[in-house]
């Protein structure tokens, strides 16, 4: 089923706000295996000039995998073939906990490639005062039968 | 703070050793949950095959985290890290007993100015490329 091309250019609303806590940061930390202090310390994370536990470099994948704009039904997408293309983080700076966060998604482009579509995702992290944290841009790709 | 690599010290072509990092189911399974990324063909290998896939096959985000890693150990801060992308080239299989090696190494593409610098990463797992296009730009000390 091909993707409906009506979604390019749709903005979805912003997500309930998300409070990044400290043992999230601490589980993600561990899931990928990484033991810096910085992950999980908050005396470690002071001493290196943060407000508080930092987020490893990847965390804003958490808040950002696109959840409503890939679920919404008249997209026709399907989960199951789906991996994923690129991955690109623009930071304006790192999220740390007690961060509030607000996700705004925008499906920048539907194409084909081949047999498979792609998928292209833009989406604004944003703190609780509304500044810009981090862009996050999600290619996905649904593999063709 | 302050990354602990001088911007003076590095010049275009520094290499940045390789790093090998193990993948086995648990991680993909703490990675799932971590995440919130449940795709069975991350875990359930039954699943994974019958969707046509070698086998369960490592989040790309688990691999692209194993870069970040990389690269923050390198300059020494996290906050360091200005922009960050790859592209996934190739799955990562994870086999039930063996899982797989990820071997990540890197190298100083370009000096950009204000203490920039472009790292070019190259990760393999069993010898294939499994990223393309991986580059962090980071600020040095």
């Amino acid at each position: 089923m091909p993707l409906n091309t009506d979604f390019i250019g749709r903005t979805f609303p912003p997500t309930p706000p998300y409070e990044v806590s400290r043992v999230k940061i601490r589980e993600f930390a561990d899931a990928i295996g990484d033991t810096n202090p910085i992950y999980r310390d908050r005396a470690a994370a002071e001493a290196a000039g943060h407000p508080d536990v930092v987020a490893p470099p990847t965390f804003p994948i958490v808040v950002s995998l696109g959840g409503e704009a890939l679920a919404d039904p008249g997209l026709g997408l399907n989960y199951a073939m789906v991996v994923h293309g690129e991955q690109r983080f623009e930071y304006v700076r790192p999220i740390v906990a007690g961060d509030v966060v607000t996700c705004t998604s925008t499906i920048a482009d539907i194409r084909k490639a081949g047999r498979n579509e792609l998928l292209k995702i833009v989406t604004e992290v944003r703190d609780g005062g509304g500044e810009l944290v981090v862009t996050t841009y999600n290619t996905i790709v649904e593999r063709g039968v | 703070m302050a990354a602990t690599v001088k911007y003076s010290e590095v010049e275009v072509g520094t290499e940045i050793p390789a790093v090998s990092y193990d993948v086995r189911r648990l991680n993909l399974v703490m990675y799932a949950g971590a995440s919130g990324d449940f795709n069975p063909i991350h875990w359930d290998e039954h699943f994974a095959k019958s969707v046509g896939l070698p086998d369960v096959i490592a989040h790309g985000m688990f691999t692209m985290a194993q870069g970040g890693r990389f690269v923050t150990d390198w300059v020494g801060d996290p906050g360091a890290v200005l922009d960050y992308g790859v592209r996934f080239s190739g799955m990562v299989p994870v086999a039930h007993d063996s899982g797989n090696t990820l071997v990540i190494s890197g190298v100083v593409e370009e000096k950009l100015d204000d203490n920039k610098v472009v790292v070019g990463l190259t990760a393999r797992a069993a010898d294939q490329k499994v990223l393309s296009q991986a580059k962090a730009v980071v600020r040095l000390a």
